[in-house]
């Protein structure tokens, strides 16, 4: 534990990145390479690989070649005219489904980790009554899956009128009880007490002790939970299917979901090449996003599970 | 706390005060106490929704969590060349959404333009359909595996990295093997790791839907609407505008995966004070 608290205070002062392999490389004994060891792993690899590498190969195809030819090897290069295509099909609404998932996650996990990072600072720092029974409820809130809330969610919000508007997707995505907690753990451990007395002898407010002193030390795990939540909000299926009838205000996923049962439906256009174009335009950003932040979520992730 | 309050109470009272109610035909809606409860308890198409997803659970979940702790074992060792390629390569399947996950592996498994087809053209051999009603299971178990191993290897692979590395030191003076460095130090080290991802691995089993929803469209026959307990609360409310009764079926599933998540805290501490 103190490695990692020590890391990731390093990394707030931003002097050095908190990776997750400190120590080893110095220590005394330096455990050979095996190859064997590689080779079993780099199985575990293959299948993590292959359907991420079947499906790029794929979106190079043109919907023949796709039914033609060798799942895991190239025909007839046609990927700029899949994209072409993918982004002008029925005049452009992959377009505006990307623009809906963009505003839900913007909106959505942004509001989420503001909404965390406000109330875990505030359980962290303050004491006050029945703050046991909070911890408890929040506890509980992450056990509870958002698939058996989203049933009931819908029934009341139709009751409010909310259901096929984008508010019904973005409200319940602006709350993360998972992002609560690791918030509120990483404000009690990564804010030293000196810290704050010191800012509040020099006469600093509490606002002012909040945005000069304890945000830049919460910054990775805040970053943590922004991209936690971005992906819970750009991958999520469940909510929308439920909550939107309209296909303007559809997220990427649910479109994609539209296209590829569009082919089973009678009189329905085939278009999996499109299916599968879009698929990986889809996952793109997300595997960039995660490649780039990578030593925020590593130490985040570490820090969440490693005290539950 | 007033959003909160909103998006996570009030849809659980409002569900538990649906569950008491029931639309009849005749006299309306009408209070019918715990009646939704008695026929949900008694319906076969819930049980059966629901031995599929206990079923699930029981060979998915271990085969998951055994193979992600083999990764961070592995990685933890230092004995890999290029670890942290292995760790991010492992892992990036949890960026792909479920949609796009159920898609890619739906496609791959087709006999028409999968890679299943193409094995069975190019061996000539006829590999049994993996979206046939009787291994569409297996193909789901299958593809949530491929999405959350990486996941859970980091949360165990997290844990390794904090135990002291003088233990380890400490064990091959005192002339231990690396076996028992693992059974002895590494495995009751991470024990809450452990029990944090089979209870968050039990949630999502208990909870299937994306990926059962998604392949309906890719194997109709394969997949009926109470495949698991969610698609069927789903298609009550959807299709049947059984709103109560959905309700109902929700709240029972939600009891049965808090009372097994907990056991399974439970357990997993005891465990780990006698240890």
């Amino acid at each position: 534990m103190t490695t990692l608290s020590e890391d990731r205070a390093t990394a707030a002062a931003g002097r050095r990145p908190a990776r997750l392999r400190p120590a080893r490389r110095g220590s005394a004994d330096r455990p050979r390479r095996s190859v064997l060891l590689t080779v079993l792993t780099g199985l575990v690899l293959l299948y993590s690989v292959v359907p991420l590498v079947w499906l790029l190969i794929n979106a190079t195809k043109t919907q023949d070649d796709l039914f033609d030819s060798f799942g895991l090897w190239f025909a007839d290069f046609s990927l700029w005219n899949n994209v072409r295509d993918t982004l002008t099909y029925d005049d452009g609404v992959f377009v505006r489904w990307l623009l809906n998932t963009l505003l839900y996650v913007v909106v959505g996990a942004g509001g989420a980790t503001f909404l965390a990072v406000l109330g875990g600072y505030a359980l962290a720092r303050f004491s006050f009554p029945g703050k046991r029974a909070v911890f408890a409820v929040v506890i509980g809130a992450v056990a509870v899956p958002g698939t058996a809330l989203a049933v009931p969610t819908f029934l009341m919000f139709s009751q409010m009128g909310l259901t096929n508007t984008p508010w019904a997707v973005i409200i319940p995505s602006l709350i993360s009880p998972f992002g609560l907690y690791l918030m509120w753990n990483s404000a009690a451990e990564a804010i030293p007490e000196e810290m704050l007395e010191a800012a509040r002898m020099d006469g600093a407010g509490e606002f002012r002790t909040f945005f000069q002193v304890s945000l830049p030390l919460l910054a990775p795990g805040m970053v943590t939970v922004l991209l936690f939540t971005m992906v819970a909000t750009w991958n999520n299926y469940f909510l929308p299917l439920i909550m939107l009838r309209d296909p303007d205000w559809y997220p990427l996923t649910l479109g994609l979901n539209a296209w590829n049962s569009q082919a089973s439906t009678a009189g329905g256009e085939a278009i999996f090449n499109l299916v599968i174009t879009g698929s990986l335009l889809t996952i793109l950003p997300l595997i960039v996003a995660f490649l780039f932040l990578q030593r925020y979520w590593q130490s985040g992730l570490a820090a969440g599970s490693v005290k539950a | 706390m007033a959003v909160f309050a909103l998006v996570f109470l009030a849809p659980i009272v409002y569900s538990i005060y649906l569950s008491l109610f029931r639309d009849q035909l005749v006299g309306g809606n009408a209070f019918v106490g715990l009646e939704n409860y008695q026929e949900a308890l008694s319906d076969a198409q819930f049980w059966s929704s629901f031995a599929r997803v206990a079923l699930f659970l029981v060979v998915q979940v271990p085969v998951m969590l055994f193979l992600a702790m083999l990764v961070a074992l592995a990685i933890d060792s230092a004995r890999l060349y290029g670890s942290s390629f292995f760790r991010i390569a492992i892992f990036m399947p949890y960026a792909v959404p479920a949609v796009v996950a159920t898609l890619m592996w739906g496609f791959m498994y087709g006999t028409r333009f999968g890679l299943v087809g193409n094995i069975d053209d190019a061996l000539g051999v006829d590999l049994p359909d993996p979206l046939s009603p009787s291994l569409v299971l297996a193909s789901i178990g299958n593809i949530v595996t491929w999405e959350f191993v990486g996941y859970n290897m980091l949360i165990f692979y997290a844990a390794l990295r904090v135990i002291p590395r003088e233990l380890y030191e400490a064990a091959e003076i005192d002339g231990a093997g690396q076996i028992r460095i693992i059974t002895a130090i590494k495995l009751p080290a991470i024990r809450g790791a452990m029990v944090i991802a089979t209870i968050f691995s039990i949630i999502g089993s208990f909870q299937l839907f994306n990926e059962p929803s998604i392949l309906q469209s890719l194997a109709p026959n394969a997949i009926t609407t109470d495949f698991t307990p969610n698609l069927y609360a789903y298609n009550l409310s959807f299709a049947g505008q059984q709103f109560n009764y959905s309700a109902t079926i929700a709240i029972i599933m939600g009891l049965i995966t808090m009372v097994v998540a907990y056991v399974v805290q439970l357990r997993g501490m005891r465990v780990g004070a006698q240890a």
